[in-house]
């Protein structure tokens, strides 16, 4: 391999085509799904997407900066229900279907960074255990705040959430339509994520990880960095949100428990605090086990074991490999290792 | 201090040393005055005090140990914009620990320690500063490779960088500095020239021990 041929093929990455690319070809992989899945793997297909975008944001905050938050699934029920919200707004219903469903979740995202930013400015000067607790009470009172409020369902949930209507002309049905929906916005998420991260700018929230004093002799300025990779986390939790509500299609305050933060941290933690592809990774995972391959054992062996299995292969996960599946690194790190030990093998 | 100065604080632990850096660098609040090239640091917020040209290179080295030493010293020219020039520094910083341009891959929490302190250092380097904080530069290495960076500060100091020093181990400090102040729980008690201090009977016998 040259270096032209590795500095082309990393030019490329970086670019805005890959993405393009990478979502044209989400439309037809949806197609396929279609017709070789029935609708529960379809569905939990879609759960998939939308909590793959909710790992890669929360990375953001405690993988790559080093804030522990367990309150993400708050900022996932601003974004769950305003996207919901607006879809079922009257004053909406005329608007064009699939630019409806596509922009949905940028109201979502804004709502959400909005809330993140009002959380994040007073309690992101707190560090580890205050700030845990602080975001915690947060999203406990978003609950709160949304069981108590009967325009948006109250403690009885928000039924009928509209979703993209099927494209028929081009052939994509229903869960096609969502999947390229989703399957965009997730896209969208990690490449946005991935080339922050790895930008000089993006650089300071690794420093403030690392070690807050030195980041602060750099100039860096450590509590306004924590706050930027809060909202940005926050935005792209209200994106996973709006993607979570228009393919569940029913919300209830009772799903958007500090259980359901804790999912999202298991996953980065279990995927490797600090790797995109990690989160990625460990989302299909912990989506998939529970509700496919234990509920499969379970139908087999007629006993409900799917927590108990599910809980002792984390904990034999965290014994027998604590950094995570990858760690700090990336696919494309895993194939240049690879690469370099078949050299040496010769 | 004066320009192109090396300048040491000497004391025991706990004697305020650190305090004052910090103070320095505006990470913890103070009253009274601090002035730098005129402007008093009071009221300015620690972030903007890299881009007056004052950097400091913490104690304990304090390197982004999962940063590969590359991103380090990208990291200390955050503050600055001016490529060319951040280029050129990063060449000299080369020049300086060229054990540096080998192991720019690696990541810093795996250097040994006299190489991370100094990645510490050429990462403050990295900010172009006019005023080098250095905390307790010594801490933890092997007589050898202290000798190796005190080589190091002087020859900073040549180019014209004002050093101010923090450090335990008083005679190498003594050696180096054109001035230096023994701390002791927060107040200066002796002050003078570095090689006066070196031969004050008190210092000997409080810092330097009975040789």
């Amino acid at each position: 391999m040259t270096l032209t041929d590795r500095s082309a093929r990393i030019r490329f990455l970086k670019s805005l085509l890959s993405p393009t690319l990478t979502i044209l070809g989400m439309i037809g992989v949806g197609i396929a799904l279609d017709i070789i899945t029935n609708a529960y793997v379809q569905f939990v297909i879609l759960l998939m997407i939308a909590n793959t975008v909710m790992a890669t944001s929360l990375n953001l905050v405690s993988g790559f900066t080093g804030q522990f938050s367990l309150g993400h699934a708050g900022f996932m029920a601003v974004g769950a229900y305003v996207s919901a919200w607006l879809a079922m707004h009257p004053a909406l219903a005329g608007a064009p279907d699939l630019l409806k469903y596509l922009l949905l979740p940028i109201a979502s995202g804004l709502a959400a960074a909005a809330a993140g930013y009002i959380v994040g400015l007073p309690s992101l000067r707190l560090r580890g255990d205050y700030l845990a607790i602080v975001t915690l009470g947060f999203g406990e009172i978003i609950r709160v705040v949304i069981l108590n409020s009967p325009a948006i369902g109250g403690a009885r949930g928000l039924y009928g959430i509209p979703s993209a209507m099927p494209l028929e002309e081009i052939g994509l049905s229903a869960f096609s339509t969502q999947f390229a929906i989703s399957s965009a916005w997730c896209v969208i998420t990690v490449f946005t994520l991935w080339r922050l991260v790895h930008s000089a700018r993006g650089r300071a929230f690794l420093s403030v990880r690392e070690d807050e004093i030195a980041a602060e002799a750099m100039g860096i300025n450590v509590t306004q960095t924590k706050v930027r990779a809060f909202v940005i986390s926050s935005f792209f939790a209200g994106v996973g949100g709006a993607l979570f509500a228009h393919s569940v299609k029913y919300l209830n305050p009772a799903t958007f428990t500090f259980t359901k933060s804790v999912d999202f941290i298991i996953m980065i933690v279990l995927g490797g605090m600090g790797s995109f592809s990690g989160s990625i990774i460990a989302a299909a995972v912990i989506t998939i086990l529970p509700e496919m391959v234990l509920r499969e054992l379970q139908s087999i062996t007629g006993v409900d074991l799917r927590m108990v299995i599910y809980s002792l292969l984390l904990i034999l996960f965290m014994i027998l490999r604590p950094s995570g599946i990858l760690g700090t690194l990336e696919i494309p790190d895993l194939l240049k290792r690879f690469k370099r030990k078949a050299v040496q093998n010769g | 201090m004066n320009k192109g100065e090396v300048v040491s604080l000497i004391g025991a632990n706990g004697a305020g040393k650190t305090t004052t850096l910090r103070a320095l660098s505006g990470m913890i609040p103070f009253s009274g005055g601090i002035e730098f090239q005129g402007q008093n640091l009071a009221k300015v917020p620690s972030h903007q005090i890299v881009r007056l040209g004052l950097a400091h290179s913490p104690e304990g080295r304090g390197v982004f140990p999962n940063l590969t030493v590359a991103e380090n010293l990208q990291m200390g020219a955050f503050s600055r914009k001016d490529k060319a020039e951040i280029a050129r520094n990063l060449e000299h910083c080369y020049e300086l620990f060229p054990r540096m341009k080998e192991r720019l891959k690696q990541k810093a929490g795996t250097l040994s320690g006299g190489e991370q302190q100094m990645l510490a250092i050429s990462r403050a380097l990295m900010a172009q500063p006019t005023l080098l904080l250095l905390d307790e530069p010594s801490l933890g290495l092997a007589p050898l490779i202290v000798a190796q960076i005190f080589e190091i500060i002087k020859k900073v100091n040549k180019e014209g960088v004002t050093i101010l020093l923090v450090e335990q181990n008083a005679r190498m400090a003594l050696k180096v500095s054109n001035r230096a102040y023994v701390v002791e729980t927060g107040k200066i008690t002796l002050s003078g020239k570095g090689s006066e201090l070196l031969n004050d009977p008190r210092v000997v016998a409080s810092y330097l021990g009975g040789h």
